[in-house]
C-alpha cells in the first residue's frame, strides 16, 4: 500500500512537475539571452488558456468536429500567444536596453499587472469552465490510480516540447546563434548575429511553450481565470532558478524537483505547506547557491 | 507619413492581438458567442493614437529632448517663480494650512480617505529608502506593514497593550524582520534580491494564513481598539480627526527624517550603492553596514504605517498583504521618482485619491498602475520628479564663493 | 529647484479633489460590497437587487412620500477599502445599509456603522461572530449564517449518513476554513472520527497529491468548505482518480456553474442550501425584474440582497422614518414576504423564517433532499 502511495504521489509530481519546466523554459531562454526576469511570463501561460478556452468556445458553438477542436484551440494559443511574447518584448522591454538592470524589472512587474487587469476587464473575474475535449484512453485504465488522460497526454506533450526545443537549440542554425548570443552578446553581433532578431524569437519560443502548458493545464484543471498565472509563473521561476537559470535542461530538472517536492510535501505532510515550501526553496537556492543545481558560477563582472 | 503608416500597421497588428480575448465574448452557460468587434474598432483607434504619441515620444527621447516644451519664456519664468524663497515658504505655509484645517471643514469621509493616502504616503517613503536611495528592488515591502499590523493586534489581543505602546514595538519588530531578511541577502544582485524579497512576502503572508493558533489564519483580528488620548473617550468623528493628526505628524516627521538622511553619511552612501556597488565598495563603504540600514530603515517605516493601519481598520486578515500592494507602493515610489520625496508623496496622493474621486476610473485602477510601471520606465524613468541630489564644488577651484548647492 | 512649484501643484491637487459633494432631498439607501476588482461577481447582484427594489418603490410613489435613492460603495472585498467605503456612506447619511457583502470587510465596516448608529444588513457576510458575539446590535443578514449550515451538515452526515470517519478539505479563507472548523467540531461531538484535515492551494496546478491523500485517509465522506472553483477542480481530480467517495459542501458550492464545471462529475455531491422558494409569487417577482432589467439569471446573493431591500424598505414605512431604534424593533417584530419567504430577525440579528436544506446533485442538478433544518 505504501509503495503505491509513493507511486501515486510521484506521478502527480510528474505532472505538476512538467508543467513548471514547460513555463519555467520561457524564464530561462529570456534569463540566458538578455538577463532578464520576465515577471510577465505567467501571465502568458494564463492568456495561452484564455484564448484556447475562448477559440474552443467559438469552434464548438459553430460546430466544430469535437475531436479537433483541443488542436485547434491549442495551436491558436500557441500562435497568439507567441504574437504576445513578442509584442510584449517590443514594447515594454526592448527600448529599454541598456537601462539600469532594475528598469526592466519594473517594467516586467508593471507588464504583468496590465496583463491580469486586461484579461479581467475584457472578459471576466469569474472561473470559467473549460470544456472537455480530452478523449478517453482506454489502455491508460490499468495504470488509472496514477494517471489520468489530462496526465497522460501533459507528460507526453511537455516531453516532446523540450525534446524538441533541445534539438533546435543544438542543431540548427538559429538555435545555434540563441546559444552564441548568450554567451557573448558583442561578439555574437561582430559575427554577423542580429541580436534583436533572436530576442525576439527567444521570447515568441518562451511564450509559444507557456501557452502550452497553460492550455494543457486549463484541460487538467477545466477551468481558467485571471489570476491564475501569478502563482504558477512564480512556482515556474522557481523551478527556473532551482535547475540553474539560463540552463535548459536546468529548467526541466527544477521543474520536475519542485514538482515532485511539493507533491511529496502535500503527501507525507500537510497542503497547507505547499507554498511555503516553494517560496523557501526559491530563498534558500538564490541565497546558497543561486547558480542552481546544473547551472555555472559566473564572476561578476565589473 | 512613414509615421503614420507605421502607427497603422501598429493598430492593425493590435487589433489582430487582441481579438480572441478582447473580441470574443463566451456565453458558457447556454453556449453562445458575441463577438465585439465595436470595442476591437476602438482598440484600433487608440493603439492608433498611442502609436502615433509613442513614436513622437521615442524621436524626442532619441533626440534627447524633453517630452513637454514649455512655450518660450515660460520655463526661465517657473525657474525664476520657484527659485524666489518666499514664495516657496508661502507654498508651504498654503499646503499647511490646508493640511491642518482639512478634517475640520471636510466631510468625515474625505477625513477617511486622506489617512488612507497618507498612510501609503508614509510607506512610499519607507520603500523610496530602500528602492530610491539604495537601488535596493524590494517586492515584499508589504510584509514589513504586516508585521506591524500584526504586533499591534497581536500585542492587543493576547496582552491587552494599547496603541502607544505598540507602535515602537512595532516599528522595532518590523526592522528585526528587515535584519532578518538583509543579513541574509546581502551578496545578492538587484534581480535576485528582488525575487527573494518577494518569496519572503509571500512567506510572510502564507504563515499568517497557516499559523491560526497564533494569528487567527484567514478570520484576521477584529475589534482593534483606534488610538487613545489619555484615556479620553472620543466619538468616530473626533478620533478619525485624530487619526488623521497622527498620521500627518507621521508622514511630517518621515518627510524630515528622510530629507535629513539624504544628505547625511548614511544617506550619501546610500545612493553611492545605487550607482554602482562595486565602485562604493572600492571607496572604501562599509557595504554590508550601508545594505542593512537600508533595510532597517525602510521596514522601521512600513511597521509604523502597519501599526496605523491596524488602529484605523480595527480590523486585520492576511489578504490585506498581498503581492499586489507591494507592487502598489512600488509603483509609486516609480512614478513619483526614485529618491524624490516631493515626487513620492505626490505619486501616493495621486494614485490614492484619484481613484476614491473618480468613481468611474477606479475600475482600471491596477491597469493604469501596471501602465504607470511600463511607461515611466520608458520615459522617464527618473519619475514625475527626478531626485535631486546636493552637488559639492570644491571652492578652491572654483574662486571663492558659491560653495553650496548648484 | 523646483519644489516650490512642486508643493504648489500638490496643494492646487488637493483643493480640487475635495470640493465637497452637493446633497439632495432622499431618501438613501447605501449599498456597500464588491462592485468592481476580481470578487465583483459576488457583489454586483446584489447592488441589482437593491436597485430593482428601489426602483419598484419608486415606481409606486417612493416611501413615506420620499423617493427613494441608492448610494453605491465599492469595496472590492478589501477591509481596507471597507472602512472607507463605510465611512463615505456614513457622511452621505444614509438612512440604512445594504452590505458589506464579505465578512472582512463587514467585520472592518461594523464599528463604524455601530457609532453612527446606523442599521446594516448583510445579504451574504456568513461569518458567525458578526451576530453571535452580540458585539453589533444593530447588524443584520438575510443569510444563514456558517453555524447553522454547519448545524445540518452535521446532523446529516451523523444521522442520515451515518458517517464515520470524515476529512475536511478548504481553501484556508475564513468562510471555508469557518466551515470546516465548524463540522469538525459538531462531528467530533457526534462521535465521528477526523482522519484529514487539511488546507488546499486554490491556485495550484494540479490536486492530484492531496486527492490521493485522501484515498490512503479511506473517509466516509468528504466535507469540503470554500467556493465552487476549488470544489469543482478536486472534484474532477478525486473522479479522475476514481475516488468515488461522497463530497458534501457549503452553499458556495451549489452554482449552476459548478455542475457545468463538473459535468457528470459532480453526480451525487451534497450541499447546504436554503430551501428551495422558487414557487413563491415574491421569488418569481425578483427573478422576472432581474430578467427584464439585465438579460440574465441572477447572481450570488441576489435573493439574500432583495430580500434584505424589501425588510428595510419595510421596516422604515412601518415606523415612518429612520429612527435607528424603532427600525431595529420593526426588523424584529414584523415579518416581511421575502423570495426567501417570510423573514423577520432574531434577538441576535439573524434572519429567522429562513429554512435550509441539503440538495444533491442528480441527473446533473441540484435536487432537494428531505433533510432541513428552520432558523430561528
Amino acid at each position: 500500500m505504501d509503495i503505491q502511495f509513493f507511486i501515486e504521489l510521484f506521478f502527480g509530481g510528474l505532472t505538476r512537475g512538467s508543467i513548471y519546466a514547460l513555463i519555467a523554459l520561457g524564464y530561462t531562454l529570456v534569463y540566458g539571452i538578455i538577463e532578464l526576469i520576465n515577471f510577465a511570463h505567467g501571465e502568458i501561460y494564463m492568456l495561452g488558456a484564455f484564448t484556447a478556452l475562448l477559440v474552443a468556445g467559438v469552434l464548438g458553438v459553430y460546430g466544430f468536429p469535437v475531436g479537433g477542436i483541443l488542436i485547434v484551440a491549442a495551436l491558436a494559443a500557441v500562435i497568439w500567444c507567441a504574437a504576445y511574447g513578442y509584442t510584449l518584448e517590443k514594447v515594454a522591454y526592448k527600448p529599454l536596453r541598456g537601462a539600469p538592470r532594475l528598469s526592466p524589472l519594473i517594467s516586467a512587474i508593471g507588464m504583468s499587472i496590465f496583463l491580469q487587469n486586461y484579461v479581467l476587464l475584457a472578459q471576466t473575474s469569474d472561473f470559467v469552465p473549460f470544456p472537455r475535449l480530452l478523449p478517453e484512453m482506454e489502455f491508460l485504465e490499468y495504470v488509472n490510480y496514477v494517471m489520468g488522460p489530462s496526465d497522460f497526454l501533459i507528460l507526453l506533450v511537455s516531453t516532446l516540447a523540450m525534446v524538441s526545443l533541445s534539438l533546435f537549440i543544438r542543431y540548427t542554425r538559429m538555435g545555434k546563434a540563441m546559444r552564441a548570443t548568450a554567451q557573448n552578446r558583442k561578439m555574437a553581433l561582430l559575427l554577423g548575429i542580429n541580436a534583436d532578431r533572436i530576442i525576439s524569437l527567444t521570447f515568441i519560443i518562451g511564450s509559444g511553450l507557456a501557452a502550452l502548458g497553460g492550455v494543457l493545464i486549463a484541460s487538467h484543471m477545466g477551468q481558467v481565470n485571471f489570476g491564475i498565472g501569478f502563482l504558477a509563473g512564480l512556482k515556474a521561476f522557481t523551478a527556473a532558478v532551482l535547475g540553474g537559470i539560463g540552463s535548459i535542461p536546468g529548467a526541466m530538472v527544477g521543474g520536475l524537483v519542485l514538482g515532485l517536492a511539493e507533491s511529496f510535501t502535500t503527501g507525507y505532510f500537510s497542503g497547507n505547506y505547499e507554498d511555503i515550501l516553494a517560496f523557501g526553496i526559491l530563498i534558500l537556492i538564490l541565497i546558497f547557491r543561486p547558480d542552481g543545481i546544473l547551472g555555472k558560477a559566473k564572476v561578476q563582472k565589473v | 507619413m512613414r509615421r503614420i503608416l507605421k502607427a497603422v500597421l501598429t493598430a492593425i497588428w493590435f487589433m489582430a492581438l487582441t481579438l480572441p480575448v478582447m473580441g470574443i465574448k463566451l456565453n458558457t452557460l447556454d453556449q453562445t458567442v458575441q463577438w465585439r468587434f465595436d470595442r476591437i474598432l476602438w482598440l484600433g483607434a487608440g493603439v492608433f493614437a498611442l502609436a502615433v504619441i509613442w513614436d513622437w515620444c521615442f524621436s524626442r527621447k532619441a533626440r534627447g529632448l524633453p517630452l513637454l516644451r514649455l512655450p518660450k519664456g515660460w520655463g526661465a519664468g517657473l525657474r525664476n517663480l520657484s527659485g524666489r524663497p518666499h514664495l516657496k515658504t508661502g507654498g508651504l505655509a498654503i499646503l499647511t494650512l490646508f493640511m491642518l484645517v482639512m478634517p475640520l471643514t471636510s466631510s468625515f469621509y474625505q477625513t477617511n480617505i486622506m489617512i488612507s493616502a497618507l498612510l501609503y504616503v508614509m510607506l512610499a517613503l519607507g520603500l523610496n529608502i530602500v528602492v530610491g536611495l539604495a537601488g535596493q528592488l524590494v517586492l515584499g515591502y508589504v510584509a514589513f506593514y504586516a508585521v506591524g499590523a500584526y504586533a499591534y493586534g497581536l500585542l492587543y489581543q493576547f496582552l491587552g497593550w494599547g496603541f502607544w505602546a505598540c507602535l515602537p514595538v512595532g516599528g522595532i519588530l518590523a526592522v528585526l524582520f528587515g535584519l532578518a531578511l538583509g543579513f541574509p541577502v546581502l551578496r545578492l544582485r538587484g534581480d535576485y534580491l528582488a525575487i527573494v524579497t518577494l518569496g519572503f512576502g509571500e512567506i510572510v503572508r502564507l504563515a499568517l494564513q497557516n499559523w491560526t493558533s497564533l494569528t487567527g489564519g484567514p478570520r484576521g483580528i477584529s475589534d482593534i481598539p483606534r488610538p487613545g488620548f489619555f484615556g479620553l473617550e472620543m466619538d468616530i468623528n473626533a478620533s478619525t480627526t485624530y487619526v488623521y493628526y497622527l498620521v500627518l505628524a507621521a508622514v511630517v516627521i518621515t518627510i524630515i527624517m528622510i530629507s535629513r538622511l539624504k544628505n547625511s553619511r548614511v544617506g550619501l552612501a546610500l545612493q553611492a550603492l545605487r550607482e554602482d556597488e562595486i565602485a562604493c565598495e572600492a571607496m572604501g563603504i562599509d557595504i554590508t553596514r550601508v545594505k542593512l540600514s537600508a533595510f532597517a530603515l525602510g521596514s522601521c517605516w512600513a511597521g509604523f504605517a502597519g501599526v496605523i493601519f491596524a488602529a484605523k481598520t480595527t480590523y486585520i486578515n492576511p489578504s490585506s498583504f498581498t503581492f499586489m500592494e507591494s507592487a502598489m507602493i512600488l509603483s509609486m515610489v516609480v512614478l513619483g521618482g526614485m529618491g524624490s520625496i516631493a515626487g513620492v508623496v505626490i505619486a501616493a496622493m495621486i494614485l490614492i485619491l484619484a481613484p476614491e474621486y473618480l468613481r468611474a476610473f477606479s475600475e482600471y485602477r491596477m491597469l493604469i498602475f501596471g501602465a504607470i510601471m511600463v511607461i515611466m520606465m520608458i520615459f522617464r524613468p527618473q519619475g514625475l520628479i527626478s531626485g535631486e541630489r546636493r552637488r559639492y564644488r570644491i571652492s578652491a577651484l572654483h574662486g571663492a564663493h558659491n560653495g553650496g548647492r548648484a | 529647484m523646483k519644489k516650490g512649484m512642486t508643493w504648489l501643484a500638490a496643494m492646487a491637487f488637493c483643493v480640487t479633489l475635495t470640493a465637497p459633494a452637493l446633497a439632495a432631498e432622499s431618501l438613501k439607501i447605501g449599498v456597500q460590497g464588491a462592485h468592481s476588482g476580481d470578487l465583483a461577481s459576488y457583489g454586483v447582484p446584489s447592488l441589482n437587487a437593491a436597485k430593482l427594489v428601489v426602483d419598484e418603490a419608486n415606481a409606486k410613489g417612493g416611501v413615506l412620500g420620499q423617493k427613494v435613492e441608492v448610494i453605491a460603495q465599492d469595496d472590492q472585498c478589501k477591509p481596507e477599502m471597507a472602512t472607507n467605503a463605510a465611512t463615505k456612506l456614513i457622511s452621505d447619511k444614509v438612512a440604512v445599509v445594504i452590505g458589506p457583502i464579505c465578512s472582512g470587510p463587514t467585520k472592518a465596516a461594523l464599528p463604524l456603522f455601530q457609532e453612527a448608529n446606523l442599521i446594516s444588513v448583510s445579504p451574504t457576510a456568513t461569518t458567525p461572530g458578526l451576530t453571535e458575539d452580540g458585539k453589533n446590535p444593530l447588524f443584520f443578514r438575510t443569510v444563514a449564517n456558517d453555524n447553522a449550515q454547519a448545524r445540518l451538515t452535521s446532523d446529516f452526515m451523523l444521522n442520515k449518513l451515518k458517517a464515520k470517519k470524515i476529512a475536511y478539505l478548504h481553501d484556508n479563507g475564513d468562510y471555508g476554513k469557518g466551515f470546516a472548523d465548524n463540522n469538525r467540531v459538531l462531528m467530533e461531538k457526534g462521535g465521528a472520527e477526523t482522519v484529514l484535515f487539511e488546507a488546499v492551494t486554490p491556485d495550484a496546478v494540479d490536486f492530484s497529491a492531496v486527492v490521493r491523500k485522501l484515498r490512503r485517509a479511506k473517509p466516509d465522506i468528504v466535507v469540503f468548505g470554500g467556493y465552487q472553483p476549488v470544489a469543482s477542480k478536486l472534484i474532477q481530480q478525486m473522479r479522475r482518480d476514481r475516488l468515488t467517495t461522497p463530497f458534501i459542501g457549503p452553499d458556495g458550492v451549489k452554482d449552476e456553474t459548478f455542475l457545468k464545471m463538473t459535468g457528470k462529475d459532480s453526480e451525487g455531491v451534497y450541499a447546504s442550501y436554503p430551501k428551495d422558494t422558487s414557487t413563491l409569487p415574491e421569488y418569481k417577482k425578483a427573478r422576472e425584474a432581474h430578467v427584464k432589467a439585465y438579460g440574465s439569471e441572477p447572481g450570488f446573493g441576489y435573493y439574500n440582497a432583495y430580500a434584505a431591500a424589501q425588510c428595510l424598505l419595510a421596516a422604515i414605512e412601518k415606523t415612518g422614518g429612520t429612527d435607528t431604534a424603532k427600525l431595529k424593533e420593526a426588523l424584529r417584530a414584523n415579518p416581511v414576504e421575502t423570495p426567501l419567504g417570510k423573514l423577520s430577525f432574531n434577538e441576535k440579528g439573524d434572519a429567522a423564517g429562513m429554512a435550509l436544506s441539503i440538495y444533491q446533485v442528480k441527473n446533473g442538478k441540484f435536487v432537494e433532499l428531505d433533510h432541513s433544518i428552520t432558523l430561528q
